[in-house]
């Protein structure tokens, strides 16, 4: 980072500090106040599933995949899930080509924990030959436009594009297409924190001048399945607690858009 | 089964951590070092620095930059892991990087890097948390500069039971794992991650277990550097 996007960079926390000091965001939200959501599957012809997600201006495609493979020696009758993510330079002047950087794969393997531990994929039903061929779920999140909060918006276009995707049996020669079995998906809740300032759904700026960040994957049950703190910033234990509570109250609604 | 009659298959109770040795300077190369065991788990950890940061365009010019490599050797594992960073130890690398950033006054060293170096030569469960707290103690050990010695400790649950520093099987067959790592003056949370299935009641019980556990840790981490120099006084003439 240049000392320029430093003096930017400090320039625009000042406002943002200043507006928190009053209880308000950049574009007038209150703490608490997600952008609006839209979910749009069944996207693209040659994948399994798809969907496009938009939160605010930030948009993720999110496409599901499926191969036949080998299992994993430790679990031979059950199926495989991957997640990988990319930050391709369509959607923010910062991105850069090339393989996936620590950002993207910490991003990737957040989603990957929420859906695995939800059990959201039924993998104990994605068994063909058990030990030898299984089918195998790979879902990937393109990143279209960065507008702040990859990981709620990631997430949810995983979810979309699960509960849109089917099992190819026909394309591969593996039976009649059936749709992928699924459970409850997990709902992910990502906060901010800037000068004591703690936001949900952060946006790009928010983003640039968050000190942490904290994700909290949850079920339908409320119940935590996933979280990660990052960033170089700290939390509290009393906020950290305050987090998860205030999910828990968001989850229900974007658990919602979902289920439409 | 992994837990009997309140004593778990290695014998512990749940609020009980695995025995813990850590030695501070330990390598003559680095700035500053440590060797740490933790149950079955052996790591090293090491720093260089601060130094200029390379590539350049890494460098900040305002602080100081913080590179936390954390790394599994082939032969830590029972199936040889492939040399290299994997997408897990570079997830790894950077929540530990971010944790220990929080606490060292990186400002005192614009356009420098410190490198801190994590080898995992045995693993079995919570290698994260300990090579933490190791890299914490060898940022000591080096001298630099820190508003806090962070310290590391994981709980979770198994058999429905919440449980503090879950170890091998635990791991593979729990219901959940939680590692936090904390700033232990103000007990900040510096690092938190979690995966499996804890409700909100139980998620409390585990955080006040894994911080029971960091303040313990953290006692074990200050002797191992006192300890040092204790060392150094009896050798002197």
């Amino acid at each position: 980072m240049s000392s320029h996007d430093e003096r930017l960079s400090a320039v625009k926390k000042d406002y943002l500090v200043n507006l928190a000091k009053k209880g308000k965001r950049l574009d007038g939200r209150g703490p608490d106040e997600y952008r609006p959501i839209t979910i749009e599957k069944h996207l693209i012809k040659n994948a399994e599933g798809s969907a496009k997600v938009t939160i605010g201006n930030t948009m993720v495609m999110a496409g599901v995949k499926l191969d036949v493979g080998e299992p994993y020696p430790d679990t031979p009758e059950e199926g495989a899930m991957t997640t990988s993510a990319e930050l391709p330079p369509i959607a923010s002047p910062t991105f850069e080509t090339g393989p996936p950087r620590e950002d993207a794969i910490e991003l990737a393997r957040v989603v990957d924990r929420g859906i695995r531990e939800s059990k959201f994929i039924k993998l104990d039903q994605l068994c063909i030959t058990p030990g030898e061929e299984v089918w195998i779920v790979f879902i990937d999140l393109h990143v279209l436009d960065y507008d702040g909060n990859l990981f709620d918006a990631c997430s949810l276009a995983a979810s979309a594009a699960l509960q849109d995707a089917i099992i190819p049996g026909e394309r591969l020669g593996k039976g009649e297409n059936r749709p992928l079995p699924l459970g409850s998906p997990p709902i992910s809740c990502t906060f901010a924190k800037y000068a004591d300032f703690i936001v949900v759904d952060p946006r790009l700026e928010e983003d640039e001048v968050a000190e942490a960040r904290h994700t909290i994957a949850l079920d339908e049950n409320g119940d935590l399945r996933a979280m990660q703190k990052g960033l170089t910033g700290s939390f509290t234990v009393e906020e950290i607690k305050n987090n998860i509570k205030r999910a828990q109250i968001h989850a229900k609604n974007i658990r919602k858009l979902l289920e439409e | 089964m992994l837990i009997k009659d309140g004593i778990r298959m290695d014998g512990r109770k749940p609020d009980e951590l695995r025995p813990i040795k850590i030695e501070a300077g330990v390598l003559h190369r680095a700035q500053g070092s440590c060797y740490l065991e933790w149950g079955g788990n052996k790591v090293m950890a090491a720093v260089y620095g601060p130094r200029e940061a390379i590539p350049r365009h890494i460098q900040h010019p305002l602080k100081a930059v913080i590179n936390a490599r954390y790394n599994m050797v082939p032969f830590s594992v029972s199936d040889r892991k492939r040399p290299g960073p994997d997408r897990r130890s570079v997830e790894i690398s950077k929540v530990t990087s971010e944790a220990l950033e929080h606490v060292v006054f990186t400002g005192l060293f614009p356009r420098t890097m410190i490198d801190v170096c994590i080898e995992v030569l045995g693993a079995e469960a919570g290698t994260r948390c300990a090579g933490l707290t190791a890299a914490a103690v060898a940022l000591a050990d080096a001298g630099i500069p820190m508003r806090d010695l962070p310290v590391a400790c994981a709980a979770g649950k198994i058999d429905g039971t919440v449980v503090l520093d879950l170890a091998g099987d635990e791991d593979c067959e729990g219901e959940a794992d939680m590692p936090i790592a904390i700033a232990p003056r103000t007990e900040e949370i510096l690092l938190m991650q979690m995966d499996g299935h804890m409700t909100y009641q139980e998620f409390e019980e585990a955080l006040e277990l894994a911080l029971k556990g960091c303040r313990e840790v953290s006692k074990l981490q200050k002797e191992a550097l006192l300890r040092k120099y204790e060392t150094k006084n009896e050798v002197a003439p």
